[in-house]
């Protein structure tokens, strides 16, 4: 027993310290990793972004991970990540990192496919998430208790909702809490009765983006500046990026990485 | 006299020894970092602030996790109404009338469900639950009593071999005792077998509290996550384990002081409960 | 008017039985779902190709070998640790107010939540110790969740060896040390495997404190400071995101078929152990 862990044990450690491990012997091998985090509504794009790239550079490997603007930030400023992703703007005492747009997105507000209203003022809208209009029978649909879905405090899609939507009205404590865009797509899909906010670039035939004043949250409308919900996607370095992070920067900066994002309904920082 | 406390024997008792307190070390690690986050933030803000505070808004200063204490409380109440009757009364058959054969399934099969992960009953919650609910009682489903019955369930394992434990410790001259008189099975298993368990059987019930106090992932994905204190069971919720969870990836500064000072708040809940459960009526049992 | 207690008694054993048959068919109506719902999307490609397009595409090849790693290497820190104290526990010392201070210690760590231990191992091993999200972070973190485990089953299994078999081995003039590894140990090895088999369970099943301390990367980890995925982990981002329900349910079913798989055998070992002392 005790002689069979012990070899298993030992292959492991030789796995782990032969490929590619912590030392310099695996770093001068022929694989270079980028590690990139932060962000979760910036993720999936990059992850995107990464696959292309690596395609043309296959000898770098993109690690891309979430876990919040916050930590992309935080992770940035210890130097663990050489990228931190941000879906909403530095403050004060993060201002020593270098800030990169890389597309803007837009927030656009959603319900079920099979609610009747396409469209609500913006005044609606922050109504209904600061818990005065409770009911759907107030906007001219069944009376029906609004089941309103908000991000959780930190996040940086509600951040950008507060400072865009909101204004100085605060988000009620009734309203329920999840914490990424795909939980709160998964619920708007599910729940007839239910409103939310989500990234753009993740609305589907599953769920129903609203108009918002009567302009409806496209691509063309927010390069034209008619939809005004509308944040930045950040990229953030600490100091000057390596000779293998500067080319995928490099990537997602030309009109090819751009093109990538177009095509998951971002708008480019060219238009 | 030196030279022999260097014999084999001595060198293999102080590893040992080393070995055993490397758990109450990491018991002081795990307090000791979880207190020095969460505290400051009680000398900062008040500890009536946090603990009685009514908002929770850590981006504009405001710490208040009263209705999450709460909403842990009414989630785990009600997770017990729901899993101790169906735990105990399985415990009872497995004990009491089940043969030899059926308790060679049965047992195994009971202790399965804990091997099932929590992701998975909140997922499922999710699916079948949430929508169940719904559909046929109102509200967005993402409420107190789905959750309560996805942990009433999560909970059954931990009440059932713990309750199934003090029913077999029940000596069998008990019972004998009892059919001598010429009481019937359930008149013996309910006025002598459970009276003598008694303890064993609030043992199970408070750890199963502990489980469900304690319990995240199944959590967050059917609690609803919202602030406010339930007023119906149709409400959705936010508990002391979700607020951490939810938060923690995007918290610096006084917010992920907070959450610690949650984490702090949790800790002593699930140390008095295990406290009351391991110390304070086990001792009963064995005597 | 008083019921007939042959009835009531009757009634009771029929609710009773009723009862615990409705809650193993809690567990087989779970079972069933995840096989129906999965097994359509599970084949040999799904299990050895690695995920594409944040796991919409492709299988779940990091996530099992990453789960394997978190597993096997935080039993490989508890098992020493877990056992030492077991034997220290029942072999070396007497009831004391220091032994009561260990068990003290140890049904602490059992009762502490998942999420206490993430947000310990966040704070302690990511943060101040700097790994970051790491492999390494995730199986310290496991090592000291899984430790009440092995402790309390070891013991257990320790405590059951008959006195004979020791009172022989000493009479054989044996030290201490020798009579603990060629008798005790040998005499346990089911009892203790069994523990270590049902905290492999809890690692693989484990989420909240995974995330926070391994984190989520989807690559495969190559080396002990690289972040992954577990299979828990990659299930609860597949279902919470909404990524792709077929490979949830297929994520989900091969990870809840390694958890019974390894817990029917850890209860085999433990009939055995027990058939064999009774």
């Amino acid at each position: 027993m005790a002689r069979i862990i012990g070899i298993l044990s030992l292959a492991v450690i030789m796995f782990l310290s032969c490929t590619n491990g912590p030392g310099k012997e695996g770093r001068r091998g022929k694989k270079h990793t980028i590690t990139i985090a932060g962000s979760t509504s910036v993720m999936p794009f990059t992850e995107k972004l990464a696959e292309h790239f690596m395609i043309d550079h296959p000898s770098t490997v993109v690690d891309v991970q979430g876990g919040g603007s916050t930590a992309g930030i935080q992770a940035c400023l210890n130097r663990t990540v050489n990228i931190g992703m941000s879906s909403r703007q530095l403050k004060d005492a993060e201002m020593v990192l270098n800030e990169i747009i890389i597309c803007y997105d837009g927030i656009s507000v959603v319900v079920h496919p099979k609610n009747p209203i396409n469209g609500l003022s913006l005044k609606e809208i922050s109504d209904i998430f600061h818990g005065k209009i409770t009911n759907w029978s107030q906007l001219g649909w069944v009376d029906r208790k609004i089941d309103a879905i908000t991000r959780e405090e930190g996040s940086g899609t509600r951040g950008s909702f507060e400072d865009l939507v909101m204004k100085s009205q605060d988000i009620d404590d009734g309203i329920m809490v999840q914490d990424s865009n795909g939980s709160v797509k998964e619920i708007v899909a599910t729940d007839p009765y239910a409103i939310g906010y989500i990234s753009l670039g993740l609305v589907d035939q599953r769920v129903k983006a609203l108009a918002i004043d009567g302009v409806m949250p496209t691509v063309k409308h927010i390069k034209s500046k008619k939809y005004k919900i509308v944040r930045p996607f950040l990229y953030l370095t600490n100091g000057a990026l390596d000779k293998y992070a500067q080319p995928f920067v490099t990537f997602v900066l030309s009109r090819e990485g751009q093109n990538v994002l177009k095509k998951e309904g971002l708008v480019g920082i060219h238009d | 006299m030196i030279k022999k406390s260097f014999t084999k024997e001595n060198f293999v008792k102080w590893v040992l020894t080393a070995f055993a307190l490397s758990s109450l070390l990491f018991l002081f690690l795990i307090f000791a970092f979880i207190l020095f986050e969460g505290l400051p933030l009680f000398l900062k803000i008040g500890l009536s602030k946090i603990i009685a505070g009514f908002k929770w808004a850590p981006t504009k200063g405001s710490f208040g996790i009263f209705p999450m204490i709460v909403s842990s409380f009414l989630v785990t109440f009600g997770a017990l109404i729901i899993g101790a009757p169906m735990g105990l009364s399985c415990a009872i058959y497995l004990s009491e009338y089940s043969g030899k054969r059926m308790k060679m399934f049965l047992k195994p099969a009971l202790e399965l469900l804990a091997g099932i992960p929590s992701v998975v009953y909140g997922f499922l919650g999710v699916i079948y639950i949430v929508p169940l609910v719904r559909n046929y009682l109102g509200g967005s489903g993402f409420s107190l009593l789905s959750t309560s019955i996805i942990l009433g369930v999560m909970i059954l394992p931990t009440i059932i071999s713990i309750s199934f434990d003090a029913l077999t410790s029940v000596p069998r001259t008990y019972r004998e005792g009892s059919f001598a008189m010429g009481a019937t099975k359930w008149q013996t298993i309910y006025r002598v077998v459970i009276p003598s368990a008694k303890s064993g059987i609030l043992a199970s019930f408070i750890l199963g509290m502990g489980r469900a106090i304690g319990e995240t992932m199944a959590v967050i994905m059917i609690a609803g996550n919202a602030l406010r204190i339930p007023v119906s069971i149709l409400d959705p919720l936010r508990t002391l384990t979700g607020n951490i969870a939810l938060e923690l990836a995007y918290a610096t500064g006084d917010h992920r002081l907070g959450l610690f000072s949650t984490g702090v708040v949790l800790l002593v809940i699930i140390m008095i409960l295990n406290y009351i459960a391991n110390f304070g009526i086990k001792r009963k049992v064995i005597k | 008017m008083r019921i007939n207690p042959r009835i009531v008694d009757a009634a009771a054993k029929v609710g009773l039985s009723g009862q615990a048959f409705f809650t193993v068919g809690i567990l087989i109506v779970i079972v069933a779902i995840i096989c129906v719902k999965g097994l359509p999307y599970v084949n040999m490609e799904f299990i050895v190709s690695s995920p594409e397009d944040m796991g919409r595409h492709g299988g779940i090849f990091s996530a099992i070998i990453g789960t394997g790693l978190l597993a096997f290497l935080s039993i490989l820190f508890a098992t020493p640790l877990g056992v030492g104290t077991a034997i220290f526990l029942t072999e070396y010392t007497k009831e004391s107010a220091f032994t009561k201070m260990i068990r003290f210690g140890v049904e602490s760590l059992a009762g502490i939540p998942s999420i206490l231990y993430g947000l310990f191992g966040f704070i302690f091993f990511v943060i101040k110790l700097g790994m970051g999200w790491s492999l390494l972070a995730g199986v310290l973190t496991m090592t000291i969740m899984i430790l009440p485990t092995i402790i309390r089953t070891s013991e257990e299994a320790i405590k059951s060896v008959p006195r004979n078999l020791r009172i022989v081995s000493y009479s054989l003039s044996a030290t201490k040390w020798e009579t603990v590894t060629k008798v005790v140990l040998p005499a346990a090895a089911p009892g203790i495997l069994t523990g270590i088999m049902l905290s492999v369970g809890r690692a693989v099943g484990e989420t909240a404190a995974v995330i926070f301390t391994m984190g989520s990367s989807l690559r495969l980890p190559t080396s002990l400071m690289d972040s992954g995925r577990t299979m828990a982990v990659h299930f609860y981002i597949l279902a919470r995101e909404g990524i792709s329900m077929e490979k949830a349910y297929a994520t989900a079913l091969v990870l809840v078929f390694s958890i019974l798989f390894i817990n029917v055998i850890a209860y085999y070992i433990m009939n055995k152990v027990t058939s064999r002392y009774s």
